[in-house]
């Protein structure tokens, strides 16, 4: 079973090991039709204890020769779909062409992320954690439709190869299709773990096939959660209290009700959502509702309020992740360089507001949604409805953007109270400006860096990480001891050799927002820290920001390749004009080796102009390379976006960002050339989704620096900072 | 009720005067290939052809439609251009979650149509109204130009 070494590779605790049976195998129906499904369950709980396993795991071939994979990540633009069946064709020798998915249903046991432990889409773990499951899985199947060759052919199974959904005899030139030897498949005589290929045999992965989810994507034919259109759908749009914590006081509906097309109004505790045949009627009816709220105890809170309180809260000791050495003694004189870093608020703003569709009945409820975590989807549903969760079925869609939002399910709550009022199916669609002001939006972080340098070497560092921890409230077990596993991640682990280290975490929790997880997570915050700071210290030595890293970095050879090839892809040392400059960031995030160089120049007006930006990657094995490239290209713009314009703030409780006109997203006319350079690697596969998000925004950070010369502390740029007259 | 032509069909619509087409395409004629981004005309995603030109459905009443030609995405293959962009954006797998390319595709078929040989600025100009959050505009301008280039 796979075993994640490399540095920061795992964010969280892993599950239990799975392992295949081979009972579990092969317990397959028979003689239905055309279609034999050979069962792959990936866990094996249901097994152990002795459950039938469902229909269907991971592979189907059916007579025709059409082979369905069943994927159990969901696919939300970064690729998984084709990624995922890329991996079971390798091992399988599927002919690609006949090759289609499905979304997997929700079923912890078969489809969990053996590193999560659930079925999440996140934390770029899916070809981390699936890599060599799914590569078990084609094999065994492989080896089983070869023995059933052999049986009919009678040879030896040594003496026949496989190869695009054939089994092939070459001494006498015979072939059998796969969709032919369904019938006479048995359990294969390996036991459990088969031999799997060597990356040199390899035909499908590291090629850049064509994805299997796009060419819908062209002609409007995908289908999100949001263009679901159950027969009898009515549309319906809500209100959310606009201060957490508070509740609807009442509601006068005369106007709305007169509105044609409006159906229905339905108030609760802190939700007003008006139904109707269109969104367009529901839209008018609920703009035209007149809503008295109590504000709650939130009322009062603003932005102030709440950096006040965790600027506070950053002075408390806070949990030990890491002591090495004696970094408190080492830090206690000579020069020591101290620096804080601040990070916003974000909302995730995906492109498809928040949706559900959901036909609540008494016998059982159908929700239609784009989830990434479809197992707690069901459990809300169930929860909300007094259903048992086998009476709630999810339809599961593409989603138009997750970046971590659709790993919660309160809009799926919000909207299944909703629609238990409601009869017959309904739509609930969230407007934009209910998307943004009730996010779960990614925590703010405030950030306390010290280190000592003797000899252009550092001899002492502290990072103090202080913020909300998610995991908390998402996942209690992976808050331990006072430290969020995720919120120093990428801190406990600094890349960077030192003597004496100390890491620590203090959690505060800001009143009237909600915090959830956003495309990066806590290496997100602690890259971006870490990397504007190594950058100052290395300034603060007159020492080169990649050589002073490259010497730090005796025992990460990996990371000093890619910052070895940036320096020369980007043309590190190149003169340039003078209001331009160049920064670097590195990071290990995720179990991927990535540096990269944005250039950028700064104006008069402290307006920022993005010039080029060069990513160099080592993510181990890759499955598709044109997905990884595509990958860290828009990760990097998510993160310029950040870096550049992202900040949620409030007053009065209420959230003052409501659309793309004040919660600005990088334009077409904004963005630079993007190069991205794979390393070749023959180590265990690191994530990718996420990377780039991590790496652009200290990189900016310092290519302002440089460009400028005023060392920024806070995301976004401000602009003020930069104008010509403010500079110091 | 309205008169329209969408797609090539013309029809019979009973809807409110102020209801945008945007709403009309997907909840009353269940054209769901028209995506909902912002309802204030800031991101695109709701983009479709008025007898050729790109237009915002999210705020186009259907009382304004007039008598002009209603396109949207379900129909580009149709057009020449709309077959070479949507080449042009597969060649290049320019798709990530997808949910803006339908905006994308249509304000680039307009583009092409009217200027078969766009540079950097007039892609920026053209497509500036259109935000992806996947961040595949690097794609989008290079499959610009694959497809300007077929068609040269």
């Amino acid at each position: 079973m796979m075993t994640v070494s490399e540095r920061n590779a795992v964010v969280f605790p892993p599950a239990p090991t799975t392992r295949f049976t081979r009972r579990g195998l092969f317990s397959w129906t028979t003689g239905a039709a055309l279609c034999v499904a050979l069962q792959l369950p990936l866990a094996s709980r249901a097994i152990a204890q002795g459950q039938p396993v469902p229909a269907s795991a991971f592979i189907k071939i059916e007579r025709s020769g059409a082979i369905t994979f069943v994927i159990p990540q969901v696919e939300m633009g970064q690729g998984i779909y084709t990624a995922l069946a890329m991996v079971l064709a390798e091992e399988l020798d599927a002919d690609w062409s006949r090759v289609q998915i499905e979304h997997a249903p929700p079923n912890a046991a078969l489809y969990g992320n053996p590193l999560l432990g659930e079925q999440i889409t996140g934390g770029s773990s899916s070809v981390r954690a699936f890599f060599v499951p799914l590569r078990q899985a084609g094999a065994l199947v492989r080896i089983s439709l070869i023995e059933a060759a052999a049986r009919q052919l009678k040879v030896s199974p040594a003496m026949l190869r496989t190869e695009s959904s054939e089994v092939i005899h070459d001494a006498s030139g015979r072939r059998i299709a796969y969709g032919d030897l369904i019938s006479l498949v048995a359990a294969p005589s390996v036991e459990a773990a088969p031999p799997l290929k060597s990356p040199k045999d390899f035909r499908i992965i590291g090629k850049p096939l064509k994805r299997l989810d796009t060419p819908d994507k062209t002609n409007g034919a995908a289908k999100y959660g949001i263009d679901a259109l159950p027969p009898g759908v009515k549309f319906a749009t809500l209100a959310l209290t606009p201060v957490l914590g508070g509740k609807v006081v009442r509601v006068d509906d005369r106007n709305a009700v007169a509105l044609p097309g409006v159906r229905q109004v339905v108030v609760l505790e802190d939700v007003v959502a008006v139904v109707g045949d269109h969104m367009w009627a529901a839209k008018r009816g609920l703009e035209a509702l007149n809503i008295e709220w109590d504000d709650g105890p939130n009322g009062g809170v603003s932005s102030a309020l709440i950096w006040d309180k965790l600027r506070a809260a950053s002075h408390r000791d806070g949990a030990v992740a890491r002591d090495d050495g004696d970094a408190a003694r080492a830090l206690s004189d000579g020069d020591v360089l101290t620096r804080e870093f601040e990070m916003p608020f974000l909302a995730h703003a995906c492109m498809e507001p928040l949706n559900c569709t959901l036909d609540v009945r008494q016998d059982g409820t159908d929700v239609w949604v784009g989830t990434q975590i479809i197992g707690r989807a069901r459990d809300i549903v169930a929860k909300v409805t007094a259903l048992p969760v086998e009476r709630v079925r999810i339809h599961q869609h593409l989603i138009g953007g997750g970046f971590g939002r659709r790993l919660d399910v309160d809009m799926i709550g919000t909207a299944a109270r909703i629609a238990r009022q409601v009869d017959g199916p309904v739509k609930i669609v969230w407007s934009r400006e209910e998307d943004i002001r009730n996010d779960y939006y990614r925590p703010a972080y405030h950030d306390i860096l010290s280190a000592k340098v003797a000899d252009k070497r550092l001899v002492a560092w502290k990072h103090k990480v202080s913020g909300a921890a998610i995991t908390a409230r998402f996942a209690p077990g992976w808050f331990k001891d006072g430290l969020d596993s995720d919120g120093i991640d990428g801190a406990k682990d600094v890349a960077y050799e030192v003597p004496n280290v100390r890491v620590e975490f203090v959690r505060e929790e800001p009143p009237a927002v909600m915090t959830g997880w956003w495309r990066g997570v806590g290496p997100n915050n602690n890259v971006f820290a870490i990397e504007s700071f190594i950058d100052e210290v290395a300034h603060s030595v007159a020492v080169d920001p990649i050589e002073f890293r490259i010497a730090h970095l005796g025992k990460t050879p990996r990371l000093r390749a890619v910052l070895e090839l940036v320096r020369e892809k980007s043309d590190w040392s190149a003169p340039l004009p003078d209001d331009c400059g160049r920064g670097v960031a590195a990071q290990t995030a995720f179990g991927s080796f990535i540096a990269t160089v944005v250039e950028c120049a700064v104006n008069d007006f402290g307006e920022i102009a993005l010039r080029r930006v060069t990513s160099c990657v080592d993510a181990g094995i890759v499955i598709n390379p044109d997905t990884v490239i595509a990958q860290l290209q828009g990760g990097l713009i998510y993160g310029l976006t950040a870096g550049l314009y992202g900040e949620i703030t409030l007053e009065n409780g209420r959230v003052h960002q409501s659309n793309f006109n004040n919660y600005r997203i990088l334009r077409i006319n904004e963005v630079p050339r993007i190069d991205v350079h794979l390393i070749p690697s023959a180590d265990p596969p690191g994530g990718i989704g996420e990377t780039g998000t991590t790496a652009s925004i200290a990189a900016l950070r310092n290519a302002i620096y440089d460009a400028s010369g005023v060392a920024l502390h806070r995301m976004p740029v401000d602009r003020s900072l930069l104008a010509k007259g403010a500079r110091s | 009720m309205f008169a329209l032509t969408i797609n090539g069909t013309a029809m019979q619509v009973d809807v409110p005067a102020d209801m945008p087409v945007l709403w009309l395409l997907r909840d009353v004629l269940q054209m769901t290939g028209t995506k909902f981004g912002c309802g204030i005309a800031q991101c695109g995603a709701c983009t479709v052809h008025l007898d050729g030109r790109p237009v915002r459905s999210c705020v186009l009443p259907v009382s304004s439609v007039g008598d002009r030609a209603i396109t949207t995405i379900e129909a580009i293959a149709e057009q020449p251009t709309g077959r070479k962009v949507q080449a042009a954006w597969l060649d290049l797998e320019v798709i990530q979650c997808g949910y803006c390319q339908s905006g994308q595709i249509m304000a680039t078929v307009a583009l092409l149509n009217d200027n078969p040989h766009p540079t950097d600025e007039d892609i920026n100009a053209a497509l500036a109204g259109n935000i992806c959050r996947c961040g595949t505009y690097v794609r989008i301008r290079e499959a610009i130009k694959r497809a300007s280039a077929g068609g040269a």
